[in-house]
């Protein structure tokens, strides 16, 4: 079982290697998103230094969104996620493995690129590690969260943008707590207590939404 | 071995057969035929346990096959129309994935072998370079590996393929029927399997 899930994952960080364009744009799409801000607000560094949790958590938001899309619907095009379906693992673990590589591929670089984008809002060097956990511990619920709306819209016409509809709403709660960790820190008070909130959701998300994702699929295959 | 009771298929609100029963015992093979739309790849579907029935039930030696899912993954190998071949992939990689996936684990020997039954051994070019039927042929290159599985479902394994692949594809299926697995398959051609029973579907019922 566990053979079939690192195999899974395997195979989807080989494919994203093989297509370095996917993955590059997701990611160039977060650092321009994060970098117009500057530019349309104006270079006041109090107001760029208030904003910057924020607008890096919703860049985060919205590039993991774009390769979303493309989750379950390769699979599906191809025939493959038959083949998982009726393959020798539950489907809970090997959608739990796809949402890992998508997180692999989607979200561990933006934690990696955030603190960059940090200097350019001014961000003092002291909160980077707190915007970097807060990111670690966040987007993996939001590659989770994803793939549960990923999986209702497999197969619909004009499924993106109604996947964004579905998953964004859902995504707010670790949107306030994943910025506010930032804010608080700034501060000078303690993130503890927001950056423990998102890892509480990170272990909900990770116990539950792949057997929501399993289901979601299923109807979706039909 | 496998049992279809009373099965009822209805898609876009079509209903595409009704009281459908079938029973397939070790070493048969089982062939659907019909008209383009008449159900064929909705009955292996179903079969397979993808599609739910709208009436009836699949049973697996005796019992519900919804009630086995990943036990009865295990006993079958199912190949539908779209060949689940990654572009991306090399001929042996999409092979070995496909292997694992299913809960076999292939060595390498094995599975060069398998392709090269298949006319494909010794390329690592990436599938996005094969032919129609070249990744068809490659998606076929599961089937040498799957001898363990005893039931084999097969939706139209000849399309576009040439006669010497198609000869191979006959003569795996005879060797797994003849080691006492069954087989059921949709086809549009003259299939060279001599014994095989036959399925019709009729096209769309009136009701």
């Amino acid at each position: 079982m566990f053979s079939i899930a690192r195999c899974l994952v395997m195979r989807d960080l080989l494919l994203a290697w093989r297509r370095k364009g996917d993955v590059g744009t997701a990611l160039l799409f977060f650092v321009i998103v994060a970098s117009l801000f500057p530019l349309g607000v104006g270079a006041e560094p109090n107001l760029l230094r208030a904003i910057a949790p924020g607008v890096i958590w919703v860049a985060a938001l919205l590039s993991s969104m774009l390769s979303l899309s493309r989750l379950f619907a390769a699979d599906h095009a191809d025939g493959t996620l038959e083949q998982m379906l009726l393959g020798a693992a539950p489907l809970g673990v090997v959608v739990a493995a796809k949402a890992a590589a998508h997180w692999l591929v989607a979200g561990l670089p933006l934690v990696a690129i955030a603190p960059l984008i940090a200097l350019q809002y001014d961000v003092s060097p002291a909160l980077y590690p707190v915007l970097a956990l807060s990111l670690l511990l966040g987007t993996p619920v939001l590659s989770l969260v994803g793939a549960v709306g990923a999986a209702l819209t497999l197969g619909l016409r004009g499924g993106g943008v109604l996947l964004a509809l579905l998953v964004l709403p859902l995504d707010v709660p670790i949107l306030v707590m994943g910025a506010g960790s930032v804010e608080v820190a700034a501060a000078g008070l303690s993130p503890a207590g927001q950056l423990l909130l998102l890892g509480a959701a990170l272990v909900v998300a990770a116990t539950f939404t792949p057997w929501a994702i399993a289901a979601a699929l299923r109807i979706s295959i039909e | 071995m496998l049992e279809a009771i009373e099965l009822e298929c209805e898609r876009g609100g079509r209903k595409l057969f009704r009281g459908l029963s079938l029973a397939l015992g070790a070493g048969e093979r089982l062939r659907i035929v019909g008209p383009n739309g008449s159900g064929k790849t909705s009955l292996l579907r179903i079969l397979c346990g993808l599609l739910a029935p709208a009436a009836g039930e699949v049973r697996w030696q005796g019992r519900s096959i919804e009630s086995l899912r990943e036990e009865y993954a295990r006993h079958l190998v199912y190949l539908g129309h779209a060949p689940a071949i990654k572009d991306d992939l090399s001929a042996a990689e999409n092979l070995a994935i496909a292997c694992t996936l299913a809960g076999r684990s292939a060595s390498s020997a094995e599975i060069s072998g398998a392709l090269e039954r298949f006319g494909l051994g010794g390329s690592a070019a990436p599938t996005r370079r094969l032919s129609q039927g070249q990744r068809k042929r490659a998606a076929l290159a599961r089937l040498p590996l799957s001898a363990q599985a005893p039931l084999w479902l097969l939706d139209e394994p000849y399309a576009a393929l040439d006669t010497a692949a198609a000869r191979t594809v006959d003569s795996l299926v005879q060797a797994h029927a003849a080691s006492g697995g069954a087989v059921v398959f949709t086809t549009h051609q003259e299939a060279g399997i001599p014994g095989a029973k036959v399925l019709e579907l009729e096209g769309s019922l009136r009701v």
